[in-house]
């Protein structure tokens, strides 16, 4: 076996019940190189990560690392053998000190006791050694979360890796902050470690990247030197895709600005955000995960604190506190995470369907059942919900049913505005599309619609325009004449494009 | 058995419990089964019976309320002091009342109300885990009525005791207010869009504020629900001792009424309560009480055969409501 890779995967096939995430995909990793991973959210990246050390069994393919063929069974073992990982979610233990963290769960021992010195002074090492100035036993708590990621970096490196991942690693950092991570880096590569970094940033890749491979859909794409690849091509590579499941877009009169945002401000994914929308449009937000799509939808409906700017609806200035006063201006939010804040699992079909309606007080008191019940029903029907009745508890219904009866709850209270955020996640074909046809339907009743999806043929079918969006900017505004999956990957992956 | 069967007996397996402990401490005790004996039981489970309601909407809503005992003694003490006589040497509040019923009443059912809305608002705004909260309410209750008076508060007014000892045709009013409570609770739960929204709290309450509630708000309501509870069941504690005791009024009277409340169905882990099922668990452990004493059962075992009965309880309830998510 020639040395000429340090990591070899082949022929990576990762099943989960029902899907396969991982098609045959292979990643060769030279030494003392960076390794870009590339693809949409989806392409199955995070997957072999999680394959590569252990945190997810392969279904089948081959692993060689160092020229020995591997499997790792968890995380340690990786380590053990020099591959360690920085994850995108950081989880610090906030309540101690940084040195605690960096060598939590392998603390060097006196006897019995932890050598709270040798900790102490071999943080201050690697710190040293990394151009990092930062207290050992500062509390993890008092950092900001570019410190963290970097002490994050720290204890990878201290693991002497010879393979060190990362996930996405500058999301949170600062532009000088990334300058020094790329030192870190560069540091790295010279002592003869692999790095292997996920990133939708275009112009990162392009300053870092020795290797580049493009995944899409759980396939492997392309693996090429970065100096053979442009940004052009490797959006293309990404989304060239047949679209093949596109619902058939059904043209509906649009009609006057029913919601016009303007310089909304709401934290760090929601910066000087303007857009509007009319009647019988649907307005498609596409953009990367942590694009701040679903941050902007939740600062309209009064999810999220709202630091400037203005909301309109119908002219009239909103002041929107939390989501009762969004539903009572007939704006609702089927929001991303069904079982999170969608559903509420224990309660029946008809609760569930009717209790928006309950709540702007539609049902008297004592509450009018019979007309709760005429209702679940109702949409039952329209929606061709399957359910055993409306007294199940949703818990029991299956993704698509349980969404379909979220979108009756949300028909129920009369919106001008519906928001969907993922309206098809996790459910099946059949369910997606009738959800797609029942959008067009809405906005061909003169309701106004914005639909958010990380799918890029979902927004495309249904959307009148989209709003593309990148780290809490709107890169891009596109019209369907305009729309093509290589545009908006170029908006979704780069800072402030400019056409609005 | 068929799956509709299973259905209606598991669904109704508490009832069946309490009719078999009729059943079983009629045999063993045919006194047991008596009107007057049934009178003595509700009447002695009146207070911890009104306590369960209210607690049993803050268990609804994933909280709890360990206040309510100590509470309902400091509402005791203070509305029992407004209604001794003007005359008495051991006056708690000398010069101060004695101020008729029905006002000193809603004086107290005030307090009651602000002791909830302060649990309430600390619960909702800070987040913090009830059990806390309350826990301290619990101390600074007690403490508090041990410093309004450190003896007994006795010679009450009998229009005072008429909610707690009074009767009508030789009916117990005690019971009427019980049922009276009863009901509302029912109504609130199963009428109102108050109760509903509890329900949705209680099971998903990032759920419920997305589709419109406003969490915070029917938080503070629920507690002030409570605290309401537990000013009714002091002012009934006094009535029906006829004095009010600082140090030993409602003393761990929360603990049973959560039995209760969980014996009868409410889940501690939110978005499950059927005021039925209360006024079912509140009627089981009375039957043990009551039961037992006339068995000549010593209280001590009484306690561990309660205490097995409610570990039971909840450990069905977990095993069906596992199954169901």
């Amino acid at each position: 076996m020639s040395e000429e890779y340090v990591l070899e995967m082949h022929d990576i096939v990762k099943e989960f019940p029902g899907v396969r995430a991982l098609k045959g995909v292979q990643l060769k990793v030279r030494p003392g190189t960076v390794h870009t991973l590339m693809g949409e959210n989806g392409a199955g990246k995070s997957t072999l990560m999680k394959c590569l050390i252990g945190i997810q069994p392969v279904t089948s393919g081959k692993i060689i690392y160092k020229g020995k063929e591997v499997a790792f069974k968890s995380t340690q073992e990786a380590l053990d053998a020099g591959i360690s990982m920085i994850h995108q979610e950081l989880s610090p233990v906030l309540e101690r000190s940084v040195a605690d963290n960096v060598w939590l769960g392998r603390e060097p021992k006196k006897g019995l006791l932890i050598d709270k010195k040798k900790m102490n002074d071999d943080c201050r090492e690697l710190f040293a050694r990394m151009g990092l100035d930062l207290d050992p036993n500062e509390k993890m708590k008092n950092l900001t979360v570019a410190k963290m990621q970097m002490v994050e970096i720290v204890k990878a490196v201290s693991y002497d890796a010879s393979i060190v991942i990362m996930d996405e690693p500058t999301s949170a950092l600062t532009e000088a902050e990334v300058a020094d991570l790329f030192k870190i880096i560069a540091d790295l590569k010279a002592k003869g470690v692999a790095i292997i970094y996920i990133s939708h940033k275009m112009d990162e890749i392009f300053q870092i990247s020795d290797d580049i491979s493009v995944y899409r859909d759980g396939e492997f794409v392309a693996s090429d030197r970065a100096e053979n690849l442009t940004q052009d091509k490797l959006i293309q590579l990404m989304v060239g895709r047949e679209i093949t499941d596109m619902f058939p877009k059904v043209p509906c009169p649009i009609g006057d600005v029913v919601l016009k945002v303007e310089h909304l401000n709401a934290g760090r994914l929601v910066q000087d955000v303007s857009f509007d929308l009319r009647k019988g449009e649907i307005l498609g937000f596409a953009g990367l995960v942590g694009a701040g799509r679903t941050e902007t939808m939740e600062a309209i409906f009064g999810m999220r604190h709202v630091t400037s700017g203005k909301i309109y609806k119908d002219g009239q200035e909103l002041h929107i506190k939390n989501p009762g006063d969004a539903i009572r201006n007939h704006i609702g939010l089927l929001t991303e995470d069904r079982r999170g804040n969608g559903i509420v699992g224990l309660l029946s079909v008809k609760m569930n369907s009717v209790i928006s309606k309950l709540i702007l007080g539609k049902y008297g008191m004592p509450l009018n059942n019979k007309q709760m019940i005429k209702d679940t029903e109702e949409y039952i029907e329209k929606l061709r919900t399957k359910t055993a009745s409306i007294d199940t508890p949703i818990a029991n219904l299956s993704g698509g049913n349980q969404q379909k009866v979220l979108v009756g709850r949300w028909l129920l209270t009369d919106p001008d505005i519906l928001i969907v955020d993922e309206p098809t996640r996790g459910i099946d074909v059949g369910a997606k599309s009738e959800i797609h046809s029942l959008l067009s339907e809405l906005a061909g009743q003169g309701k106004a619609i914005i639909v958010i999806s990380s799918e890029m043929p979902e927004v495309m079918g249904v959307a009148d325009r989209i709003v593309v969006m990148h780290e809490g900017h709107v890169s891009g505004i596109l019209d369907r004449s305009e729309f093509s999956q290589e545009l908006i990957m170029k908006y979704a992956t780069t800072h402030e494009m400019g056409k609005r | 058995m068929n799956s509709n069967m299973k259905k209606t007996i598991s669904d109704n397996m508490i009832w069946l419990i309490l009719v078999a402990l009729i059943i079983i401490m009629s045999i063993a005790r045919p006194v047991f089964f008596t009107v007057a004996n049934a009178r003595t039981l509700l009447t002695g489970e009146s207070i911890k019976g009104i306590l369960a309601f209210g607690v049993a909407l803050a268990i609804l809503t994933k909280g709890i309320d360990l206040s309510i005992g100590a509470s309902a003694a400091l509402i005791a003490c203070v509305t029992g002091a407004l209604v001794q006589p003007a005359d008495l040497a051991t006056k708690v509040l000398p010069g101060v009342g004695p101020l008729p019923a029905i006002v000193v009443i809603i004086i107290g059912l005030l307090m009651g109300a602000v002791i909830g809305a302060i649990m309430g608002a600390i619960i909702a705004y800070t987040k913090m885990p009830a059990f806390i909260a309350t826990l301290g309410g619990q101390l600074i209750c007690r403490a508090a009525a041990k410093i309004f008076t450190s003896r007994p508060v006795s010679n009450l007014s009998d229009s005072y005791r008429f909610l707690g000892s009074g009767k009508i045709g030789g009916f117990p009013v005690i019971i009427l207010v019980f049922v009276v409570v009863f009901i509302l609770a029912w109504f609130i739960l199963n009428q109102t869009r108050f109760g509903k929204s509890l329900y949705a709290i209680g099971g998903n309450d990032q759920a419920a504020r997305v589709a419109g509630i406003n969490v915070e708000k029917n938080l503070v309501i629920t507690y002030i629900l409570v605290g309401l509870c537990a000013a009714l069941a002091g002012i009934l504690l006094a009535g029906r001792a006829g004095s009010a005791d600082p140090a030993n009024s409602g003393l761990n009277y929360e603990l049973d009424a959560i039995a209760a409340a969980t014996v009868g169905g409410t889940s501690h882990t939110g978005g499950i309560c059927k005021v039925t099922g209360v006024l079912c668990g509140i009627l089981i452990l009375g039957v043990i009480n009551n039961g037992l004493v006339l068995i000549g059962v010593d209280d001590n075992y009484t306690n561990i055969i309660k205490g097995i009965i409610i570990v039971a309880a909840v450990a069905l309830d977990m095993r069906k409501n596992t199954r169901k998510a």
